[in-house]
C-alpha cells in the first residue's frame, strides 16, 4: 500500500527492482522447487561436484594421514606453532560471517534485498563453520580428546581453563554454528511444505513432509515464526559479532609484536564481512547464471554487495593503517621491527600482495561501471578471498616467525599436507555447496511470494469487500439466528 | 441476546451435525480477500476461527484475533538462565570446585567470564526460541484434520484459507457455510476429522 500512496505522490524509486518481471506466486515456487524435484542430475552439477568430492577425498585422506603421524607433516615448528591451520580457521570463520550478516542484520535493518541470497549465505556459513572447526580440532594433535574442551565430568576431577582465549573460542565457534543451524533450518520448514505439497513422488512427500513437520501455514503459527525468527536475528547480531571478536581475542590478549593491538575486534570483524561476501559472490554469480535465477537474484543485489564489500574494504584498509601508525606511535622497538619486518623482511611481498589483493584491486568497485560487469565482479571477488587468506598469514606466520630474541627466528614454509588439508577444505565446502543447491530450496520461495506486489494486503481494497459483503444471508443481520 | 436455552440447543445441534467434523473451510484468491473475510467473521462474533497463507500475513493473525505471543517470553527466560548458568559454570569450576590460579588473577575473575556467558546467553535463547516457537505450536504434528480438504495443498502454494471450527458456539453447518459463502470465497469445504 505504501508503495501505491509513494507513486500517487510522484515518487518513483529508481533502483532497479529486487525480482524480475512477470514472476507470481506459483512461478517462483515452481522455478526454484523444480531445481530440487526434478529428475536426474544436470551434467554441470555432476561435473561440478565429482571435481569438489575429489578435493572432500584429498582432505579426507590428510585427515587420515595427520591422524596417524601427528601434526607433525604439517610445517608447523617452534617458533611458529600457528600457522596455516589457524590461518585456515579464521578464513573460514570469516567467510561464514556474510552468511549471518546478509540473513540477520540486513533482516533486522528491513533490506528485502536480502530475501533472495539468505537462505544461499546461510548454507554458505554452516558448511564454512564446519570447515573452520576442523582445523583446531585437528591441531590439537589428539582430536580424540577434544572432548577435555568441554567442561564435563571426569575422574581427573578437572575442568577447562575458562580464563583462557581459546576456551572462549571452543564456546563461541559452536554456539554459532548451533545458532547458524537453528536459524537455516528454521527458514527452510515453510519452504518444504511448499515443496510436499507440489511434489509427484510419493517418497518425495513423505520425506518432505518429515522435514516440514506438519507445517500448514497457520496465521497463528506464522505470527509465533515471525516473532521467533526475528528474535533469532536479533540473537545472531551480536553473535557474529562475538564470534570474530573473540577470534581476535587468540592474538590481541597474547604479547607477542603485531598481535597485542586494540583494533583487533573491529578489524577482524569487517576483514570478515569483507572476505565473506566476496565469497557470496564468487558463488552466486555462477550459480545465478547456471540455474537461470537472474530474476531472483539481480543486478541489484550484486551490486549492493558490492558497495558493502567497498565499505568494509575500507574499514580493513584503515585497519591496515592504523597497524603501522599503532606500531610507530608505540616507540616500542619489537612493534616496529615487526612492521619493518611486514613490510621489507623475507616475507614481505607477501605483505604488498595483500594490499594489492585487498586495497588495490578492489578500488575498482568506486566505479558505478565495474559493479555492473559481472566478470570483474568474479575476479575482484577472487582477488578478495586471497586477500584475506594472506592478511592471516601475514599476521599470524610474520609475527611469529620473528619475535623478541632473534636466537629464536625462524622461517616457515609450509608443506604439501598444508595445502591438501587447505584445498581438502575448498573441496569439502564445494562438495556441500552441491548438494545444498540440488536438494534443498536455495532461496526462500515463501519470503520471495511475501515481496510480490499482490502479497501485500491493501488496506483500501479490505474496507471496500468488507463492505460489500455486507450484503451476504447471514452478514446482514448483526447476530446469527440460534436454532431452527 | 440469546437466553440460556438457546444456547443449549444450539450446543446440542452443532455436536450431532459436527461430531465427525473439524469445521468449515473457505478459500479465498487474495491476501486483501481473506483479511476482509476473516475481519468480517471474526466481526460476526466467530472466535474458533483459524487463517492459513502460504507466507506470513501480518494483518491476518490480527483478523482473526491474534495478538499476542510467548515466544519473546521464552526466549528471555531461556537466555537468562543460559547467562546464570553459563557464569555459574565458570566461576563453579574454576573458582570453587577447583579453584585455579591463572597468572595470579583473582578467582572471581569477572572480565574473563564474560564470554562464555555471553556464548551461553545466545545458545540458551535460540533455543528458547525455535524449540519455544515449535512447542506452543504443536509441531511435528503429521496429521491435522485440514490436510483432507483437498485443495488445501493450495495453502502452502497461491490460495489463502479461513476455517471455522465446530466447536465455535455459532458455529452451524448450514448458516455458517452459507454465511463463508457470502464473504467472497471461491469454495466452502467441509473438513472431516
Amino acid at each position: 500500500m505504501a508503495e501505491v500512496n509513494r507513486e500517487a505522490e510522484g515518487y518513483v524509486d529508481l533502483r532497479p527492482p529486487v525480482m524480475g518481471p512477470g514472476q507470481n506466486f506459483n512461478s517462483i515456487a515452481k522455478k526454484i522447487g523444480d531445481i530440487v524435484l526434478m529428475r536426474g542430475f544436470k551434467k554441470g552439477w555432476v561435473f561440478g561436484f565429482m571435481i569438489a568430492f575429489l578435493g572432500s577425498v584429498m582432505m579426507f585422506n590428510t585427515i587420515a594421514y595427520l591422524v596417524l603421524k601427528g601434526v607433525g607433516i604439517w610445517g608447523n615448528q617452534i617458533p611458529v606453532g600457528w600457522a596455516f591451520d589457524i590461518i585456515n580457521f579464521v578464513w573460514w570463520i570469516g567467510i561464514g560471517h556474510a552468511g549471518t550478516l546478509i540473513s540477520a542484520i540486513l533482516l533486522l535493518l528491513r533490506q528485502g534485498w536480502r530475501n533472495s541470497i539468505n537462505r544461499f549465505a546461510e548454507a554458505m556459513t554452516l558448511f564454512a563453520v564446519a570447515c573452520a572447526g576442523l582445523f583446531p580440532l585437528f591441531h590439537t594433535g589428539r582430536p580424540w580428546m577434544a572432548y577435555y574442551l568441554f567442561p564435563l565430568p571426569n575422574t581427573m576431577s578437572m575442568w577447562p581453563q575458562f580464563r583462557s582465549p581459546l576456551m572462549w573460542d571452543v564456546f563461541a565457534v559452536s554456539t554459532y554454528l548451533t545458532v547458524s543451524a537453528l536459524f537455516w533450518f528454521m527458514g527452510l520448514v515453510p519452504d518444504f511444505a511448499t515443496m510436499r505439497d507440489t511434489a509427484k513422488k510419493k517418497w518425495q512427500r513423505v520425506v518432505l513432509g518429515m522435514l516440514a513437520m506438519g507445517w500448514r501455514g497457520d496465521a497463528r503459527h506464522w505470527h509465533r515464526y515471525e516473532t521467533a525468527y526475528l528474535l533469532l536475528a536479533g540473537l545472531s547480531t551480536p553473535l557474529v559479532l562475538s564470534v570474530h571478536t573473540i577470534v581476535s581475542f587468540d592474538f590481541s590478549t597474547g604479547i607477542v609484536p603485531g598481535w597485542h593491538a586494540t583494533i583487533f575486534p573491529p578489524y577482524f570483524v569487517a576483514g570478515a564481512v569483507y572476505a565473506g561476501f566476496a565469497m557470496v559472490l564468487t558463488l552466486a554469480i555462477p550459480v545465478r547464471k547456471f540455474y537461470g535465477l537472474e530474476d531472483f537474484i539481480t543486478m541489484r543485489h550484486i551490486r549492493n554487495c558490492c558497495k558493502v564489500m567497498l565499505a568494509t574494504g575500507l574499514i580493513v584498509a584503515y585497519g591496515y593503517l592504523m597497524e603501522a601508525f599503532f606500531a610507530w606511535y608505540s616507540g616500542n622497538t619489537f612493534e616496529q621491527f615487526m612492521m619493518k619486518n611486514r613490510m621489507f623482511g623475507p616475507y614481505g611481498m607477501i605483505y604488498w600482495l595483500l594490499i594489492l589483493c585487498n586495497v588495490l584491486v578492489p578500488s575498482l568497485l568506486w566505479w558505478k561501471k565495474m559493479r555492473d560487469n559481472l566478470f570483474v565482479i568474479f575476479i575482484i571477488s577472487m582477488f578478495i578471498n586471497v586477500g584475506m587468506w594472506l592478511e592471516r598469514f601475514v599476521i599470524i606466520v610474520m609475527s611469529l616467525n620473528r619475535d623478541f630474541t632473534p636466537s629464536a627466528w625462524r622461517m616457515y614454509y609450509p608443506t604439501i599436507f598444508d595445502f591438501t588439508m587447505f584445498f581438502g577444505t575448498v573441496g569439502f565446502f564445494l562438495t556441500m555447496m552441491f548438494l545444498f543447491i540440488r536438494f534443498v530450496p536455495m532461496i526462500p520461495i515463501f519470503e520471495m511470494k511475501s515481496l510480490l506486489p499482490e502479497a501485500k494486503v491493501d488496506e483500501r481494497k479490505v474496507k471496500e469487500l468488507e463492505r460489500e459483503e455486507g450484503r451476504g444471508p447471514i452478514g446482514s443481520s448483526p447476530l446469527p439466528q440460534y436454532g431452527d | 441476546m440469546t437466553t440460556q436455552e438457546e444456547l443449549i440447543r444450539e450446543e446440542a445441534l452443532t455436536t450431532a451435525e459436527g461430531g465427525g467434523n473439524y469445521g468449515l473451510m473457505a478459500e479465498f484468491d487474495s491476501p486483501s480477500a481473506v483479511v476482509a473475510a476473516a475481519r468480517r467473521i471474526y466481526g460476526e462474533g466467530y472466535r474458533r476461527i483459524n487463517a492459513y497463507s502460504p507466507f506470513p500475513i501480518e494483518e491476518l493473525s490480527h483478523a482473526i484475533g491474534f495478538h499476542r505471543d510467548y515466544v519473546a517470553l521464552c526466549t528471555l527466560i531461556c537466555g537468562v538462565l543460559g547467562a546464570l548458568g553459563g557464569f555459574m559454570l565458570q566461576y563453579w569450576t574454576g573458582g570453587i570446585d577447583y579453584p585455579l590460579n591463572v597468572g595470579g588473577r583473582p578467582l572471581m575473575s569477572l572480565p574473563s567470564f564474560i564470554p562464555i556467558t555471553f556464548e551461553c546467553t545466545v545458545l540458551l535463547a535460540a533455543f528458547g526460541a525455535f524449540l519455544g516457537n515449535l512447542l506452543m505450536n504443536r509441531l511435528p504434528q503429521p496429521y491435522h484434520p485440514t490436510f483432507n480438504v483437498p485443495s488445501f495443498a493450495r495453502a502452502s502454494q497461491d490460495r489463502f484459507f479461513l476455517c471455522v471450527k465446530s466447536d465455535d458456539p455459532m458455529y452451524n453447518r448450514t448458516k455458517t457455510r452459507a454465511f463463508l459463502e457470502s464473504l467472497g470465497a471461491i469454495e466452502v469445504s467441509n473438513v472431516e476429522k
